[in-house]
């Protein structure tokens, strides 16, 4: 198992590259996700002003 | 009063933005002292030896060239547009891209031009051998219109923004580097007495390209930030 | 075909088509990724020159791909926003664009990481690392003339025109910086050529880049349907949304 992660004496090169691209696509999941909800809040929040 | 044909029209586009240009002449020096300086900056940076400036020298002269023409192209429509001049020019009834040719074969005329007259100087500043020197004055001859013409997209699409200055040089550089590619490998190339047809067909055919549709693209772009 | 093409103009149809669409695309590109990756990394044979570290163009070769793709994308979009002021088309070009720079950013990353094992530098002038540059220049340059106006519809505009510029100028660019390769062209040759494909190694390559392409389709539904919130908070159908 171990000299699976050595990657045959790369596994700095190897690793950093899928773990920067592991990085890079789950923040292009989480960021929008964590906008969503804060545009649905302040429009909730809008609205109760409105109604109120 | 006869009917303003096009050309007509292209002229005095032309003629106006002479005039305009020569009556703030002392501008009109700005982007050439620049081109000086910023080349006489390199023999101190780097190293007087000849050897060393001739092999640096064509790169140089034509970053330097680039750079100048890019500092001078906000003056293309700046003005104009803060007086209102270029609305009344987009409602003229002829086709906008050929008015925005005359207005960018102006500022070529007032910036191009004299960058070309310019060179042999510098070529002697930069020790290059006299045979590169003609290359030089052909590449600055073709490329010269070409920074213009792709530089007007990018003024015409920043004309409207307070501090469009920087923005401009991050859109307009990446497309000038087909022209610089060619023109610094035709000069030393020529400086080692190699042919360079092959790039000057090159540079020949992007001017081609650039004069028909840059103008479009820069009357698109002057409608759309005009709006 | 035209009605669906025009009914997708409509921000409403196209927040609840991509709202169905959305998990298909979330699972199938988890799925992709996690396949293609763990057959990359595992199952596939080491090259026989570059051992194990060729494994890196699993990224490396989809995110290059994306990266022009996405700008394609971005310029046919903005020329339907500008052509038939299609709002929707706006907002899926200027949010593609973020995408599109960060699979430049991911590219050249994992371009140069490639090349450390293979040349000892970081960064070598190859003709392809040099356009993927270029082009990362070319995003950035869309977005910060998207940031730079205030009014939305000016800006889409703007950037639509610097994006069809772009993509005429770069073939261009790739032509001359090839040319450009070829003449200084050292005595090693650094291409950053692919190694022998058997097919144990090609498979993982096309799961991946399906597997980017699907992700693609699911940030930017993401994206644009944030904006779609964001631009359409006064209308009725929002509000309803909300209130839910």
């Amino acid at each position: 198992m171990s000299e699976f992660f050595h990657m045959g004496g790369y596994a700095f090169f190897v690793w950093t590259s899928y773990g920067l691209a592991a990085i890079v696509l789950i923040a292009n999941i989480i960021l929008p996700m964590k906008r969503k909800k804060e545009i649905l809040e302040t429009l909730k929040r809008r609205l109760r002003r409105e109604r109120s | 009063m006869s009917e303003a044909s096009l050309s007509n029209a292209f002229f005095t586009i032309l003629k106006r933005d002479l005039t305009l240009a020569y009556r703030t002449r002392t501008e009109m020096v700005n982007p050439l002292l620049f081109f000086i300086i910023v080349i006489s900056l390199f023999p101190l940076a780097v190293s007087p030896d000849p050897v060393v400036l001739r092999s640096l020298a064509p790169g140089v002269i034509w970053v330097a060239a680039l750079l100048a023409t890019l500092l001078s192209l906000d003056s293309m429509f700046r003005s104009d547009f803060d007086d209102g001049a270029l609305e009344q020019m987009l409602l003229s009834v002829h086709p906008v891209s050929v008015l925005v040719l005359g207005k960018v074969l102006a500022h070529w005329l007032v910036t191009g031009i004299p960058l070309l007259l310019l060179a042999p100087l510098l070529a002697i500043l930069m020790h290059m051998p006299s045979s590169s020197v003609p290359a030089l004055m052909i590449t600055l001859a073709l490329g010269g219109p070409i920074l213009s013409l792709v530089g007007a997209i990018g003024v015409a699409l920043t004309v409207g923004l307070r501090r469009g200055g920087v923005l401009l040089s991050l859109l307009v550089l990446p497309l000038y580097i087909p022209v610089l590619i060619f023109a610094a490998n035709a000069v030393s190339n020529a400086a080692a007495g190699l042919a360079i047809a092959g790039q000057l067909y090159f540079l020949g055919a992007l001017l081609a390209m650039s004069l028909t549709l840059a103008p479009l693209a820069t009357a698109a772009a002057l409608r759309i930030s005009l709006r | 075909m035209w009605l669906f093409y025009h009914k997708l103009g409509s921000p409403r149809y196209f927040y609840n088509l991509s709202g169905k669409l959305l998990p298909w695309f979330g699972w199938l590109t988890l799925l992709l990724i996690l396949v293609g990756g763990y057959w990359g990394l595992v199952l596939a044979p080491p090259d026989y020159q570059q051992g194990d570290s060729y494994r890196i163009i699993y990224i490396h070769v989809p995110a290059a791909w994306m990266s022009l793709f996405v700008y394609i994308v971005m310029a046919s979009a903005g020329a339907v926003g500008l052509i038939w002021k299609m709002k929707m088309a706006d907002i899926v070009a200027s949010c593609s664009a973020p995408l599109g720079a960060a699979f430049t950013f991911l590219a050249l990353v994992t371009g140069s990481l490639w090349g450390k094992p293979m040349w000892g530098t970081y960064w070598v002038w190859d003709a392809r690392l040099t356009s993927e540059l270029i082009l990362l220049f070319l995003y950035l340059g869309f977005i910060g003339l998207e940031a730079a106006i205030d009014d939305k519809r000016t800006a889409a505009n703007a950037c639509a025109v610097l994006a069809l510029v772009g993509v005429v100028n770069i073939p261009i660019i790739h032509y001359s910086v090839e040319w450009w390769n070829t003449l200084h062209q050292g005595s090693t040759v650094t291409r950053l050529d692919k190694p022998a494909m058997d097919i144990n190694m090609l498979i993982p390559l096309l799961l991946m880049w399906l597997g980017f392409m699907f992700y693609f389709g699911t940030s930017l539904f993401m994206r644009a349907r944030n904006e779609v919130l964001h631009r359409e908070r006064d209308t009725t159908w929002v509000k309803e949304l909300v209130v839910e």
